[in-house]
């Protein structure tokens, strides 16, 4: 039984295959319009996401199955006391996948050991959510027409943001890609992530502070958002927020095909007079996750087309 | 019992000294009914000081658990008063319900009943992580 609980179980070569048919179905969408026909996904939410939830909801409706599920814990059995396992057991006979998002860290692993279908992680606490990084692949790919030869700077929180983390590991396999991670000190990549992958890997990076002399360098520009909660002191917070926010100044800055992506959903880390900027791919990263999601689908389900 | 001597048993030696006590709970060896010698600060030309491990019934010592704490530990298999071998420890590649994860954020904190898994994760040194939430146990 094949799951996707992190995205390191894929291989380079799966990711590839996988972004292949994602390309194929944004080509081509009638093609894939019936292909999961009499199939069910299970979307178990113990907490809820409802952004997530759509884009696997929409994804398997668009290939012509099926769905069902819960949103949040209090609507689940879990609310009652039941075991993740338990609920799983029995998930498993009534659905052909199961999309799980969980506020504990793991519970997607516990549902892969039990489960008689393949197992989604949709988000396990601050831990995994390798949609989101296989999202974040696409839409490189889409943008940039590739995934090698680039400088991808990341911006904001890189300390707790696990969204960054994967991405950097994920896109450190690709050739010739150079980091670029721009954060206020305190919230700077945690070292296994420099050492262990970037190191290891011989990736060329470079830790900055600023934003605006990082911009003319980028490709691509990777935002996530600072929350208060994370500065030991409220006017280190007050001194550093505007550094990290996106505007149309900084925007000036950079290349002109440059790509600002952001999981969304953003809070005040990007302007919203950037939207209409056509450099601004972070919506249409919100789409590009629909479409991988499909991919995903067909290749657990084992439907080659 | 002559700790001296054991006629058929296991002896653990070359413990870095200090760590006896925490194998012989991981062992479970208080809950065996035959002798166990702990020797504690024992003289050693290679290591200074070390802390030796004698048990005087041929049980099954979870090798993994020995493997885990302290590799460099030698396992003495002793019959009829003759050493018949002498076991070379390595870390394991897994560990399953001999430590248990401490990240309060992790499944297996709310569901006791999920098995502790952990792994060696291949970095400069031996590093065991949850198999559920990843984190290192240090
Ligand atoms: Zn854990």
């Amino acid at each position: 039984m094949r799951h996707l609980i992190d995205i390191n179980d894929l291989s380079i070569e799966e990711i590839d295959r996988l972004i292949a048919v994602a390309d194929d179905i944004i080509a081509d969408p009638q093609k894939y319009a019936e292909v999961c026909h009499g199939k069910k996904l299970a979307t178990l939410f113990f907490e809820p996401s409802t952004r997530t939830r759509l884009s696997f909801e929409a994804a398997m409706m668009e290939l012509g199955g099926n769905v069902l599920g819960f949103s949040s814990a209090d609507s689940s059995s879990s609310a009652k006391g039941e075991s993740v396992s338990d609920t799983i057991r029995v998930v498993s006979y009534y659905a052909d996948v199961i999309a799980m998002r969980h506020p504990k860290e793991g519970a997607p692993r516990v549902a892969s050991a039990v489960s008689d279908v393949p197992v989604i992680n949709a988000g396990d606490g601050g831990h995994n959510h390798p949609t989101q990084t296989l999202t974040d692949l696409l839409t490189i790919h889409r943008e940039k027409g590739r995934l090698s030869d680039m400088t991808v700077g990341l911006c904001g929180d890189l300390m707790f943001g696990r969204t960054v983390h994967s991405l950097i590991s994920a896109m450190s396999r690709y050739e010739n890609v150079k980091f670029i991670l721009i954060s206020p000190p305190e919230l700077r990549v945690p070292d296994y992530i420099t050492q262990t992958v970037l190191k290891r890997r011989g990736c060329e990076y470079e830790v900055a502070e600023s934003l605006d002399s990082s911009m003319e360098k980028l490709d691509i520009l990777y935002m996530t958002r600072i929350q208060r909660e994370r500065f030991f002191n409220e006017a280190d917070y007050l001194r550093l927020k505007d550094t990290y926010i996106l505007d149309t100044d900084k925007m000036a800055l950079g290349k002109p095909d440059l790509s600002v992506m952001h999981p969304l959903p953003r809070v005040n880390e990007i302007d919203t007079a950037v939207d209409a900027d056509p450099r601004a791919a972070y919506f249409r990263q919100a789409k590009y996750g629909k479409y991988i999601r499909m991919a995903l689908i067909l290749m657990l389900l084992g439907k080659e087309i | 019992m002559n700790i001296d001597s054991i006629n058929n048993g296991i002896v653990l030696d070359h413990i870095t000294a200090g760590k006896s006590m925490q194998i012989y709970k991981l062992l479970n060896l208080d809950r065996l009914d035959c002798s166990v010698a702990i020797i504690k600060n024992v003289k050693s030309s290679k290591m200074g000081r070390k802390d030796i491990i004698k048990i005087d019934e041929a049980i099954d010592v979870n090798l993994d658990v020995l493997g885990y704490l302290d590799p460099d530990i030698t396992v003495n298999i002793i019959r009829n008063g003759v050493r018949i071998q002498k076991l070379k420890l390595s870390p394991p590649e897994e560990l399953v319900n001999v430590i248990s994860c401490k990240n309060p954020r992790c499944i297996t904190t709310t569901e006791p009943q999920i098995p502790q898994i952990f792994y060696l994760s291949g970095e400069d040194k031996p590093v065991y992580r949850c198999r559920y939430c990843d984190s290192e146990r240090k």
